[in-house]
């Protein structure tokens, strides 16, 4: 049913993949600027406590007797304990000569004048991490400079920064999680509103040319927008060709059945053969035309009718008999034997206009096709559903028409010469459709066409 | 300051070759290279837990060289491609070996935290350095529990005890530094106690050993900071002697082990060291003679020296030679 539409990516996918890409992008820079601030600030902890290590060494420098001695403290190197067992190594630099320590540590060129002194290293592959400062001693030969450099391997550091990375990688992943979760919902709630408008736009029944009413976000506003002015502009232009129908259908019975009455007696006049029968064509064209001008016109009043259904309490049987009674003079004519099998009562709530014209519809389609002496059956039954059948004897319908037959303007193949305009099967369906109910066309395996309406 | 000049004169030209050991002793028979373990420890303490170590895997062989802790440090600095194994009482001078790369990691080994640094340095005993009295020659004369009663116990009979007290030559002992300079540190009663024996003429001896011998043989009459495991030892096999941990604070000292980083037989040192610090946790005496960790608290006194690195600071040239300086105008002034 659903025409093709020219589908490209889905919406909701979109939004899930940008907002979740988004949340990863996000959870990484997380994690790496996290990672960069704790390694930052591990790394401030690891030099504060080698800066207070050798300042507290450095402090211990007095020159005695004319040489540059360090009683350090037992607490200088005990400051520098970590849990994972550091080691440490220092050096002890009166300007270039080494007084204690390790001698391949720093030398005293490499190292700059002014406060403490900070550089990464490696010894034996394990990085470094070194503290230096320097203090000038004043003695009676001159200044005397004193240089003292703490090291200290970072296994401890590299431990804390191996946890706080671990934690850090949980609150990155818990972040994308979560991010991708809301993401997920806000697409299901965004194209939720989309789906919603489809479904009520997709719902409505084919007659329903109604704006839309219901609130829709300002995203959705303007194709709302658009599809409601799209729906009037529609909604204007069947009601006018409707109308128009109606109208050009009622001026053209008119000056028709004045044309028919004037054909009539001319014929009545003429003697000639081949004048005769080209009145009588015409008083048959003439028949053809007007018999359409009325379908349509009907046509016209079923489609307005139905969209405002006035419902009373319609006996169908009732309905028939006066019906039936009504046309037994052309059923009579054409040589057929009009019978009803009515089930009473056959009771229901509609518009007894709009289904008497539709059961006139019907039985005149089987008059018209049904051969002479045959006869044409109107059935109603009340159990279990109300059904109204029309089935005559007949050539019945061709199988592979029988899907298509009751749109507008379709007329079967079987019809022969017969006059019609399509539209009966049209009106009938229609009706039916207008009370809630189906019309379907098959054909008897004696032979014959049978249209049933259930309600 | 001369001492130790001499030492390394002597000691560095014949380390690689032929070493005059106080101890050389072979265990076990196998084709292989023995696994050599320098220690500073009696063989007499150490071969239990080795024939223990042979007889789980017998197809090695133990070669043990004992000499004092200074040596093992100058031997050890010297060619470590030549040991497997390094046991020391010396805790300074190990953790400065090991600080410096000489141990090689032994992973995943079950022992307590502060008994093992850097995964590479293990303590197996606690042993506290104790006053050792010769109770015959010490006469009527009260017993001294603490630093104190020693100084005044001294102080109140010089001429008796002139000559006949003795203590570590920190110069010569690596071990007899530590306790020392640990001592030093937690109170300066040391270093009135310094002047006292140095007064007296104090003797001064390169190890414990020797010490005790000349206790029991009377020709001492009070030793400080002399190993306290080893006196226990003498001490029941002697009525003389009588070991006093000092009230106040014993310091306690815990030996080290190590694997070196060159070891030829890597794995079989590690298995050896595994070894030993099980039969430690075992505690038995029999395979294990020595004083195991003191593992909680039950002698609140108790002041066990701490595996970190600042075990290094009096290991300090500066620092070292202005201590020894010192301890030299306290203790030999009159030689």
């Amino acid at each position: 049913m659903t025409p093709e539409v020219n589908v490209s990516g889905s919406l909701r996918n979109r939004l899930v993949v940008i907002l979740t890409g988004g949340a990863a992008l996000l959870a990484i820079i997380l994690y790496v600027v996290v990672r960069i601030l704790a390694a930052q600030i591990a790394q401030q902890g690891q030099d504060n406590i080698l800066n207070a290590s050798m300042s507290s060494i450095l402090d211990t420098a007095v020159l005695q007797d004319g040489r540059v001695a360090l009683d350090f403290p037992y607490s200088s190197l005990s400051m520098l304990t970590t849990g994972a067992d550091d080691r440490v190594y220092y050096a002890i630099y009166e300007d270039e000569t080494l007084l204690s320590g390790y001698d391949w540590l720093v030398s005293p060129r490499d190292l700059a004048s002014d406060g403490t002194h900070f550089e990464s290293t490696t010894f034996a592959d394990d990085p470094l991490r070194v503290a230096t400062g320097s203090r000038t001693l004043i003695g009676p030969d001159g200044p005397r400079n004193v240089f003292v450099s703490i090291a200290q391997t970072q296994d401890a550091l590299s431990d804390t920064l191996n946890a706080s990375t671990r934690n850090v990688a949980l609150l990155g992943l818990g972040f994308f999680v979560m991010s991708s979760a809301v993401a997920i919902w806000a697409a299901s709630t965004t194209s939720g509103q989309m789906r919603r408008l489809a479904t009520s736009v997709t719902r409505r029944g084919p007659q329903d040319l109604s704006p839309v009413a219901k609130p829709v976000p300002t995203e959705m506003a303007p194709l709302v927008g658009s599809l409601n002015t799209f729906m009037s502009r529609l909604d204007h232009t069947l009601t006018q060709s409707e109308d128009f129908i109606a109208e050009a259908a009622h001026r053209i019975r008119t000056p028709l059945a004045t044309v028919r009455s004037h054909a009539e007696a001319t014929l009545q006049r003429v003697e000639r053969t081949e004048n005769r029968k080209s009145l009588q064509a015409m008083v048959r064209a003439i028949d053809e035309s007007s018999r359409a001008a009325g379908q349509l016109l009907d046509h016209a009043m079923v489609t307005f009718r139905a969209e405002n259904l006035e419902r009373s309490e319609v006996d169908l049987a009732d309905l028939l008999d006066e019906l039936v009674l009504r046309m037994t003079p052309v059923a009579e004519m054409n040589d057929i034997t009009l019978t009803t099998k009515l089930d009473r009562p056959a009771m229901l709530l509609g518009d007894a206009i709009l289904l008497q014209n539709a059961l006139r519809n019907l039985i005149d389609n089987a008059l018209k096709y049904a051969p002479a002496e045959t006869d044409v059956i109107v059935k109603v039954t009340n159990a279990p559903t109300l059904t109204v059948s029309v089935s005559d004897e007949g050539p019945g319908f061709a199988d592979d028409e029988i899907e298509t037959l009751s749109g507008r303007f379709v007329r079967g193949k079987n019809m022969g010469n017969k006059v019609g305009s399509g539209l009966g099967l049209t009106i009938a369906q229609e009706v039916a459709a207008a009370h809630g109910g189906t019309m379907s066309l098959t054909n008897k395996p004696e032979g014959g066409a049978c249209v049933t309406l259930s309600f | 300051m001369r001492y130790p000049i001499v030492l390394i004169a002597l000691l560095t030209p014949i380390a690689g070759f032929t070493q005059d050991w106080e101890d050389r002793q072979v265990f076990g028979q196998s084709e292989a290279a023995p696994l050599r373990i320098l220690s500073s420890t009696d063989t007499s303490f150490f071969a239990p837990i080795i024939e223990d170590f042979i007889a789980a895997s017998p197809d090695i062989s133990v070669e043990y060289l004992v000499t004092g802790t200074a040596d093992i440090d100058l031997i050890f600095r010297a060619s470590p491609e030549q040991f497997d194994v390094v046991i020391s009482s010396a805790m300074d001078l190990q953790l400065k070996l090991t600080n410096d790369g000489f141990a090689a990691p032994i992973e995943d080994v079950d022992h307590p935290d502060w008994a093992q640094w850097h995964n590479r340095l293990f303590a197996f005993t606690s042993e506290p350095a104790a006053i050792v009295i010769n109770r015959n020659a010490m006469g009527d004369l009260p017993v001294p529990s603490n630093r104190q009663d020693l100084i005044e116990l001294m102080r109140g009979d010089p001429e008796r005890f002139q000559g006949r007290v003795a203590t570590y030559d920190v110069r010569l002992s690596g071990l007899g530094y530590l306790f020392a300079t640990q001592d030093a540190r937690a109170s300066e009663t040391y270093w009135r106690l310094m002047e006292v024996m140095g007064r007296l003429g104090a003797k001064l001896y390169c190890c414990s050993g020797q010490m005790i011998d000349d206790l029991r043989e009377g020709e001492l009459i009070i030793a400080y900071n002399v190993l306290g495991s080893y006196a226990r030892k003498e001490a029941e096999a002697s009525n003389e002697l009588m070991v006093i941990l000092p009230s106040d604070f014993p310091i306690t000292m815990m030996r080290t082990v190590l694997v070196s980083t060159d070891a030829s037989n890597e794995q079989s040192a590690q298995n050896f060291v595994r070894h030993l610090l099980r039969l430690e946790a075992t505690g038995d005496p029999a395979t294990f003679p020595l004083p195991p960790l003191v593992r909680s608290d039950e002698n609140a006194p108790q002041r066990t020296i701490n595996l970190n690195p600042a075990l290094m600071t009096y290991l300090d040239q500066m620092k070292r030679d202005a201590f020894i300086r010192e301890w030299e105008d306290a203790i030999v002034q009159n030689d």
